[in-house]
């Protein structure tokens, strides 16, 4: 009852200023009042260009104000206000001329105008010349994105208006470049689209790719007889060549244009309705069970006349032929559809061109990740002959490390460079321990070795089951290490992988200078070459053993960090890289880290071009990579970079 | 006396190192011919090349009457051609019975599944027996022949040899670890063998090469440095500046 | 050597067999389809299952105890067999339900129809209803028994071809099989390989036209059929390897390059018995997966097949019975372990779940048998024969197998 009241009392207060100020604005939505009202897509578009082509400063506010579902208008008097619900059903309204608040009203004097979701869209199209020039940079670029997304003839003009004006330099080049685009599409004569599309013969990025194609859409159609003069026909297909007779005669069916074929289903249906005590056209039902059958029982119905005839091969084959089944452009101009194709192709060139850098870095990165879960298999089964199958699980024990570091300190910078060293000297210790436990008393029985190191593999993945959990534990990397490094729309290359990269060359470089360099590296040749010799001269083969062992196995665990920061961490972790790592060590020859490196990047290679070939399935191109290997070990037994003569020892 | 085994100019090197040299040899059909030569002289890289152990660069080894090529043959084909060799080390199946490890080596068909169908005969029984006989391993015919003596194992293997009834027997060092009297039995087997085939003997111990009586052939780096009776060749002066005179 | 009947050189055959036959009369006895009901019809196909497995551990003992070529690869020819003989189960099964339902269609089905009928309901989960070029002789019995020898045989007679002319030994060819049976599991995995992807082929337990005869009696005959497979198999393997071709097998394994010499094709051997033992598996997974009901691509994995290395490895190499005893002990202990039977064991702090921890000890225990006993769980029976293998390999050169060999150094 209050509320009431004190509305009454405020319609009363107010009441003076109901005939007071009408500007033009308010003039202008007056004129447009009925359709405005009706709120209607199909004839809204008047209204809506006649706001945003008025000119006046507060258009845009009003179409905002609209589009925002804020536009009220008053009952009384029709006119249109901005409200503001400033009470439980009390609404404040605000002229639009002044800006100025005009009164608080009751919800009930008061209809809000809805306009539908096509309304709002068509009214978020005209407020798109009004933020192509807007102050705020960010609200400029949020309407270049909206226009591409959703180009339309009508944009054009106020692109090219704001192109002059712009003050930033990229987004200036962001809206000549879409104002060519746009041209291309909608430009008003030919002689300018053609111009455009030249223009972007050379552009190899999406937006220009795609606003090609939507120039050269096409469109099936079947004309009786050739097809219609003046079609701009991308392609006239002949059926039994271009595409299946049967489907093409279905065309002409869908289209109505011919009687349709009859399916084996369809004459099914029909001889099921018309079965008579057993059996359809004096056929009984029991022998229709083939094909032949069926056709006479049809027939049969077809002579007396109940049943549609099914059109014969002659019958089609003459539909066929007095039928053009053709594809057209969309676009009407010739002219257009053929420079549109011809920018297209070189396009495509250069984009498959791009393509092949682009596979090129996957391969690279690929191989370096297949280098790095290898390079500690090729210490220790390339220079020490050990065949090490938990050599994946010490990856995993790498990965865990990483988890585990990151869970105790939260900055992920610091967890990476913590965890990096520290993956080493775990995965060092686990696998001295397993050499001195296990593998010492081994060597020279290389089958039982890989038997009893799968053994040790199915426990360890198994305790980091049991103590992580089945479910995939995230290793997240730094965040100057998320994105990606894009060259362009085709090529780009994640910034993680590029670390990869560079942690596989400093491995290289480290492995190289350890075995070079080093006194250690010394001490494994000699004992690798002739444990004996080594050991009358001083050497202790078992302490070289140990940490040459202890090398491989730790540089595992980085490696296990670095492939944890793209892959889930998982207890199977391990188990999926330990066929490739295996492989990557016979192929590029055993004993010799170049080989490791050719090895690794051949299957990488392979692998991305097998994918490449036929993207939709990765289980085939591994499928595929393995049986290349087997192959390819026929021919080069001994891997790419064999040992020759008496060292490779038969 | 005919020619069972030509080798002409045949070299072969690992990873730069030329381990034969343009090697040329020949062998008769029962003839019995000693290799000598210093330590590198290439004598088992030699042999590794007749038995397709090891391929050669260049050069050719011709093979019997017909004079077939033995470089494009496997060591198998090589074997069932008729050319045995005996290892330096005795690699006998020490898993394995003597009468099996003999069995083995008998002459007979080497197909998968003649083999796997084959299930002994009283004339195979007698053979084997025989040769034991002639080796001395009579008693051992059931025991492990990872149970014997070292000299036992070089004469099983000897026995192996004979078994395989080749042409050409090629013998690493065969009496190497053996005492005098079994130096003595061994040289009596070899002559009686070269009697009806080739024998080429690896060895370097000079007195057993003498006792042998017989043509030999001083290696040298890779190629022939003298080739006569052991007189003729150790008053050589080359082969006593290589290998005799140190 | 003379002419002996197998069962007096092998009185071991003549033993296996008895215990065989003892197990398979007090299964048949105790077993619901008897009545007794003791051992429930789930533990029969249990049982039925070891029986198979057992002898694909028989087929990979002559393969690696006998000849020392380490396969990773045998449980995909098990696979092949198990997914040879699951086609024809799944498609005169699911034609039986198809005729079934198209049987009150007003108009009797065409040939045509049926099949079409079939192709849905059998590659509906992958999303298309065209039998694929593999499906070919599906619907013949006879056909896909002759598969299930062929598929397998040819796929191991192409490898190993392939392999062993190459001449990759050792653990390089163990590498290598590992990598075939990924391949093939990869392969299977995908859902155009028109083996229903990782799906897998499903129903095997439902003979066709069997449906009024209760699993009970069912799971009977395949525990008889497995026994009989079992025992031609322990037969064969045992006449295979008490010859001359056995010798030579092993003379293989001990020295490839001397059994080279002697003028034995090393090759054509091991080609053969990789090729006759990739048969005896596919034979032992023809026979599993009708027990087991089901077979997807992850049986196949690597894994796998190295389980089966360690079963013979922990039953002893090299001896038959000792791959039959660790195949039956090892798997029906990972069943009882695994199915959760066994109590856990509280520590306060932690309580041991073994089927958690299972997996944990199999590993453990399986390096502790390469380091401590070799010769597996067979090497007992030694103890009772009073046998002593020697040395095998005399003195080795050195202690890594890079060194240089003795007769390359004096040279």
């Amino acid at each position: 009852m209050r509320v009431i009241l004190l509305a009454l009392a405020a319609i009363l207060c107010l009441a003076p200023s109901l005939q007071a100020q009408t500007g033009p604005v308010q003039d202008l939505l007056q004129t447009h009042r009925a359709l405005i009202e009706k709120g209607s897509r199909k004839s809204i578009a008047p209204a809506i260009d006649a706001i945003a082509a008025s000119g006046l400063t507060e258009a845009q506010t009003v179409l905002q104000t609209w589009q925002a579902k804020d536009m009220w208008q008053r009952k009384e008097d029709k006119l249109f206000f901005r409200a503001e619900e400033v009470a439980k059903k009390t609404y404040r309204l605000y002229d639009f001329d002044s800006g100025e608040a005009v009164g608080d009203f009751d919800k009930g004097d008061l209809k809000q105008l809805k306009p539908n979701s096509g309304v709002r869209a068509m009214i978020g199209a005209a407020l798109v010349r009004f933020q192509l020039s807007d102050p705020d940079p960010v609200r400029r670029l949020a309407a270049l994105e909206a226009i591409q997304r959703d180009a339309e003839a009508s944009h054009l003009e106020p692109l090219r208006a704001s192109i002059p004006d712009e003050p930033d330099a990229t987004i200036k080049a962001r809206k000549e470049q879409l104002a060519t685009l746009l041209t291309l599409r909608f430009g008003s004569d030919e002689p300018t689209r053609l111009k455009a599309i030249e223009s972007i013969a050379t552009n190899i990025s999406l937006d220009s790719r795609a606003a090609l194609n939507t120039l050269l859409t096409t469109k099936r159609e079947i004309s009786v007889g050739p097809a219609p003069e003046g079609t701009n026909v991308a392609a006239i297909m002949k059926p039994g060549k271009d595409l299946d007779q049967d489907a093409a005669y279905d065309m002409l069916a869908d289209k109505g244009l011919v009687p349709p074929r009859l399916s084996p289903a369809d004459i099914r249906t029909t001889l099921a309705a018309h079965i008579d005590g057993g059996k359809v056209a004096g056929v009984p039902v029991a022998t229709l069970n083939t094909d032949e059958a069926r056709a006479k029982a049809y027939a049969a119905l077809v002579a007396q006349g109940m049943a549609q005839s099914q059109p014969t091969d002659g019958e089609i084959a003459a539909a066929l032929a007095a039928h053009t089944i053709y594809d057209a452009y969309v676009e009407p101009s010739a002219a257009v559809t053929a420079a549109a194709e011809k920018a297209l192709a070189s396009i495509k060139t250069r984009v498959s061109m791009n393509q092949m850098l682009d596979l090129a870095l996957d391969g690279i990165s690929l191989a370096s990740i297949f280098f790095l879960a290898a390079i500690g298999l090729a210490i220790t089964f390339g220079v020490m002959g050990v065949i090490n199958m938990a050599h994946g699980e010490f990856i995993m024990m790498g990965a865990y490390t990483g988890y585990v570091v990151q869970q105790l300190i939260p900055n992920y910078t610091v967890s990476i460079l913590v965890a990096l060293p520290l993956a080493f000297a775990v995965t060092f210790a686990a696998g001295v321990a397993m050499e001195r436990l296990v593998i010492r008393w081994l060597y020279n029985r290389p089958l039982e070795t890989l038997l009893a190191t799968f053994g040790i593999s199915i426990a360890l993945q198994q305790i980091a089951k049991n103590i992580f959990g089945t479910q995939a534990r995230p290793l997240t990397s730094p965040g100057w290490l998320d994105g990606a490094w894009v060259m362009n729309d085709v090529v780009s290359i994640s910034y993680i992988r590029i670390a990869i990269f560079v942690l596989a060359l400093t491995f290289l470089a480290l492995f190289l200078f350890i075995m070079k360099r080093t006194r250690l590296g010394l001490e494994t040749r000699a004992v690798t070459q002739n444990p004996r010799m080594a050991a009358s001269m001083g050497i202790n083969p078992d302490r070289v053993n140990m940490l040459t062992f202890g090398l491989g196995s730790g540089i595992a665990g980085i490696a296990g960090v670095a492939i944890g920061l793209f892959a889930k961490v998982t207890s199977e972790l391990g188990s999926d890289y330990i066929v490739q790592s295996f492989m990557t060590v016979v192929v590029g020859g055993v004993g010799n880290i170049w080989g490791t490196l050719a090895g690794a990047a051949m299957i990488g290679f392979l692998q991305k071009g097998i994918e490449w070939m036929n993207p939709s399935n990765t289980l085939a191109a591994q499928t595929y990579m393995i049986i290349f290997i087997i192959i390819f070990i026929q021919f080069r037994p001994r891997g790419i970079i064999a040992l020759k003569g008496r060292a490779a020892g038969d | 006396m005919k020619t069972l085994l030509e080798v002409s100019g045949v070299s072969v090197s690992f990873d730069g190192f030329k381990a034969i040299n343009n090697l040329s040899f020949q062998i008769g059909k029962a003839e019995m011919r000693a290799i000598i030569g210093p330590n590198g002289a290439g004598k088992t890289t030699f042999m590794d090349i007749i038995t397709g152990k090891t391929r050669a660069d260049e050069g050719r080894v011709l093979w019997g009457d017909k004079s077939v090529s033995l470089l494009k043959m496997s060591e198998a084909q090589i074997a069932r051609a008729g050319v045995g060799r005996k290892f330096q080390r005795p690699t006998v199946f020490e898993d394995q019975s003597v009468f099996a490890n003999l069995a083995m080596a008998l002459k007979k068909d080497r197909s998968p599944f003649s083999v796997l169908f084959y299930r002994g005969n009283t004339a195979d029984t007698e053979k084997v027996e025989a040769l034991a006989a002639e080796i001395g391993l009579t008693d051992q015919l059931s025991r492990k022949s990872g149970e014997l003596s070292h000299g036992q194992k070089q004469w099983l293997e000897i026995g192996m040899l004979l078994a395989q009834d080749p042409q050409l027997l090629l013998v690493d060092e065969p009496a190497a670890g053996m005492t005098p009297e079994e130096r003595e039995h061994t040289t009596s087997i070899l002559v009686e063998a070269a009697k009806t085939r080739a024998v080429v003997v690896v060895e370097h111990d000079m007195e057993f090469v003498r006792r042998l009586n017989c043509k030999v052939t001083v290696l040298h780096e890779g190629s022939v440095l003298a080739e006569g009776s052991l007189d003729h060749v150790t008053s050589n002066q080359d082969v006593i500046d290589v290998y005799l005179g140190r | 050597m003379t002419r002996q009947p197998l069962f007096a050189k092998n009185p071991s055959l003549l033993i296996f067999l008895a215990c065989l036959a003892l197990f398979t009369l007090l299964v048949t006895v105790f077993s619901e389809a008897m009545g007794t009901g003791l051992i429930s019809t789930s533990f029969v196909k249990t049982l039925g299952k070891t029986l198979c497995l057992c002898l694909i551990a028989i087929a990979m003992d002559l393969v690696w105890g006998y000849a020392g070529i380490l396969s990773l690869g045998h449980f995909a020819f098990f696979g092949l067999g198990g997914y040879m003989i699951g086609m024809w189960l799944m498609y005169a099964r699911t034609r039986d339900i198809v005729v079934t339902s198209m049987a009150n269609a007003e108009i009797p089905p065409t040939n045509a129809e049926v099949i079409d009928g079939i192709g849905n309901q059998i590659f509906g989960v992958v999303g298309s209803s065209d039998f694929p070029l593999v499906w070919a002789f599906a619907h013949s019995l006879t056909l896909q028994l002759i598969l299930v020898v062929a598929v397998p045989g040819i796929l191991a007679l192409i490898f190993g071809w392939l392999a062993f002319r190459s001449r990759v030994t050792g653990v390089y060819l163990s590498i290598l099989t590992q990598a075939m049976t990924l391949a093939l599991a990869l392969y299977l995995f995908q859902n155009d390989s028109g083996l229903r992807g990782n799906n897998g082929l499903s129903g095997l337990q439902n003979l066709p036209g069997a449906d009024h005869i209760p699993q009970a009696t069912i799971s009977l005959w395949f525990l008889w059929a497995s026994a009989l497979a079992l025992a031609l198999g322990y037969g064969f393997a045992t006449w295979v390897v008490s010859g001359k071709f056995g010798s030579v097998l092993r003379g293989i394994r001990d020295d490839e390059a001397r059994v080279r010499f002697l003028g034995y094709s090393v090759e054509g051997y091991k080609l053969f018995i990789f090729t006759v033992t990739a048969i005896i598996a596919a034979i032992a997974g023809a026979l599993y997966y009708p027990q087991a009901g089901i077979i997807n691509p992850a049986e196949i994995a690597p894994i796998a097949s190295i389980y089966l290395a360690v079963w013979v490895a922990i039953g002893g190499r090299g001896r038959l019975y000792g791959a039959v005893i660790g195949a039956a002990l090892v798997s029906l202990v990972s069943t009882w372990f695994t199915g959760g039977q066994v109590p856990s064991i509280p520590l306060g702090f932690y309580t041991i779940d073994w089927v958690d921890w299972w997996q944990v000890v199999l590993g453990l225990s399986f390096v502790l048998i390469t380091l401590f006993a070799p010769k597996g769980i067979g090497g007992l029976f030694d103890l009772f024969t009073g046998r002593t293998p020697p040395n095998r390999h005399g003195k080795d050169l050195g202690p890594d197998s890079g060194a240089l060999q003795e007769q390359e150094a004096d040279a």
